[in-house]
C-alpha cells in the first residue's frame, strides 16, 4: 500500500541558449524599491534582489523588444568591454538560474 | 554576477527591518471543511470581520511599514464581495497582490475583474489528485472539478498559478500524480505541503499522520523528480515536521518577514500565535502596523535571538531556523519558550517521535470536519 504511483517523466528542461527569447514569467515584475534602494524581481510570494550586473543582464536579455538572448550578450559585451565568450558563459548561467527559480520563461 | 535573496532584517535591531509581506485573513468563512484547516478551532464569525474601509486603511499601513506584498487569505477570501475593491486598493498602494484560495467560488469573469484590479498571482489548494478523495477531504461535492476549471482559467488569463497540494496519510501515495496534475494545469509553482499540525489539524492528527514508510516513499519520489522538474515548475518542498531532524525556519523567523492580520483585526506574528498563552496582541484599532511591527509586545517577544533558551542559544543554526516554531514548541514541549522539539537537540525530541508513531498507527479516517 505504500508504493508511490510512478511519475510521467518529462525530459529535463534544457539550459537557456543564445537563440532563446525570454520574458518575465506570469506574475513577475521588475521593480525598484525606493525604501530599500534595491532593484528586485517580484514574483508570487517571493522576490529576488538583483545586484547591478544581474539587473543589466535582465534589462539586456529579457523582454519582447529583445531579438534573442544572443543580441543581449552582444550588447553587454560592448557595454562592459569584455570578452564575448566570458560574458556569454556568465549570462547563460545566470539566465538559466533565474528560469529555474521561476522568474523567466521562454 | 550574482543574485542574493534579501536579508532585510537585522537581528535584535532596535528598529527592525520592514516585513516582506502582510497576510490578511479577510474571513474565516469557507465552503470547504478540510480537517487539517490551519485556522483556529475557535473561528471568527462573519459579524466580527473588519469592514471594507478598515481593510483599506490597513492596506495603506502595510505599504507604510514597508511590506512589498499582500496575501489575501482566509478562510476563503472570495466570500468577501469587496475582494476586487481591496485588490485595487492594494495595487494603488504599490503592493503586489497574492490570492490564497480554494477556488470553488471563483469563475473566469470574477478572475478577470480581479486581474483588472491588479491581482498577480493565484494559489489554489488541491486536496488530492482525484476528485473522490479530494471532495471527501474538503467535504464539498464537485469541489475538485471546479478547482481544475478555475486553475486553467488562471493560466489562460496570464496570471501566475501556484498549486498548494496538501499531503497526509490518505493521499501521500499520489504525490507524483499531484505533481503531474500541476504540470498539466500549467502551474509555475507547486507547494508540496505536508500537513502541519496546528488548529484543526492538531485535533485530527491521529486521522492524518502518515506512516514512516509512506513518508520515506514520498520523500524519495519527490527528490528523484527534482532534477527533471527544474526549469519546468518551481517546487517548494519541506520534510514534514514530525519526521524532520531540524526545525523549519517558521515564518522565516518570528516577526522578521511577515505580519498576519486575522478577520477581526488582531495583528499576529503568525496565524497560530493566538494559541500561545500570555502573549498580548494588539488590533488594527489600537495602533498602526508600523508601531506594532516595531515594538508590539507579541512581536518583540520572540524576535531575533534574545529570548532563546539552550540548546538554541549556543547553536550554530540559531540565525538560520530562529529556534523553529513557537506554536509547535507549545504544542509538543509544553512551552512556547522552549526550543522547537522537532529539533533533534531538543530534550523533547524523542516525544515527537512517540506521538508521531502512535498517531500514524491509528487506523481509520475518523476526523472531525472543520465547522463554523
Amino acid at each position: 500500500m505504500n508504493a508511490v504511483t510512478p511519475a510521467i517523466a518529462p525530459d529535463p528542461a534544457p539550459a537557456i541558449a543564445e537563440t532563446d527569447r525570454l520574458r518575465l514569467a506570469p506574475g513577475v515584475m521588475l521593480r525598484n524599491d525606493r525604501r530599500r534602494d534595491q532593484w528586485m524581481l517580484m514574483g508570487p510570494e517571493r522576490l529576488l534582489v538583483l545586484d547591478d550586473m544581474a539587473l543589466a543582464v535582465v534589462r539586456a536579455c529579457v523582454g519582447p523588444e529583445v531579438a534573442d538572448v544572443g543580441a543581449g550578450i552582444d550588447r553587454l559585451t560592448v557595454e562592459y568591454d569584455a570578452a564575448r565568450a566570458e560574458v556569454a558563459a556568465d549570462v547563460l548561467e545566470l539566465l538559466t538560474d533565474l528560469r529555474n527559480k521561476g522568474y523567466l520563461v521562454r | 554576477m550574482s543574485c542574493a535573496l534579501p536579508a532585510f532584517a537585522a537581528a535584535d535591531a532596535a528598529e527592525p527591518a520592514p516585513p516582506f509581506a502582510v497576510l490578511m485573513e479577510l474571513t474565516h468563512r469557507c465552503p470547504l471543511r478540510c480537517p487539517y484547516c490551519s485556522n483556529p478551532v475557535a473561528l471568527d464569525p462573519a459579524s466580527a470581520e473588519l469592514d471594507t474601509a478598515t481593510w483599506k486603511r490597513v492596506l495603506d499601513e502595510a505599504a507604510d511599514v514597508g511590506a512589498l506584498q499582500v496575501h489575501f487569505s482566509g478562510g476563503e477570501p472570495c466570500v468577501r464581495k469587496d475582494l476586487e475593491e481591496l485588490v485595487a486598493h492594494a495595487t494603488d498602494a504599490g503592493l503586489y497582490s497574492n490570492l490564497i484560495t480554494s477556488a470553488v467560488l471563483l469563475d473566469p469573469p470574477r478572475l478577470a475583474r480581479l486581474q483588472a484590479a491588479g491581482l498577480q498571482h493565484v494559489q489554489i489548494s488541491l486536496q488530492d489528485s482525484e476528485a473522490a478523495g479530494a471532495d471527501r477531504v474538503g467535504g464539498f461535492r464537485g469541489g475538485h472539478a471546479k478547482k481544475l476549471e478555475v486553475a486553467r482559467a488562471v493560466v489562460a488569463q496570464g496570471l501566475a498559478l501556484t498549486i498548494n497540494a496538501v499531503l497526509h496519510r490518505h493521499n501521500i501515495e499520489r504525490v507524483n500524480d499531484v505533481i503531474d496534475l500541476a504540470l498539466d494545469l500549467g502551474a509555475g509553482r507547486i507547494e508540496i505541503a505536508n500537513v502541519q499540525y496546528y488548529g484543526w489539524a492538531l485535533a485530527n492528527r491521529a486521522a492524518l499522520m502518515p506512516s514512516r514508510e509512506q513518508l520515506l516513499a514520498m520523500d524519495a519520489a519527490v527528490r528523484a523528480r527534482l532534477p527533471e522538474l527544474a526549469g519546468r515548475i518551481v517546487v517548494d518542498y519541506v520534510v514534514p515536521d514530525y519526521y524532520a531532524r531540524r526545525p523549519k525556519s517558521c515564518m522565516g523567523g518570528w516577526a522578521r518577514r511577515f505580519m498576519n492580520i486575522n478577520p477581526r483585526g488582531r495583528v499576529l506574528p503568525c496565524h497560530a500565535a493566538e494559541t500561545i498563552p500570555g502573549l498580548e496582541f494588539e488590533t488594527v484599532h489600537d495602533r498602526s502596523l508600523s508601531a506594532i511591527w516595531r515594538d508590539g509586545p507579541a512581536f518583540v517577544r520572540y524576535r531575533g535571538t534574545h529570548w532563546m533558551p539552550e540548546p538554541c542559544q549556543s547553536c550554530d543554526h540559531k540565525e538560520e531556523d530562529w529556534g523553529g516554531c513557537r506554536c509547535q514548541a507549545l504544542a509538543l514541549a509544553g512551552s512556547a519558550d522552549d526550543a522547537d522539539p522537532v529539533c533533534e537537540r531538543s530534550p523533547f525530541h524523542a516525544e515527537v517521535a512517540e506521538v508521531r508513531d502512535r498517531d500514524a498507527a491509528a487506523l481509520g479516517t475518523d476526523w472531525t470536519y472543520r465547522g463554523l
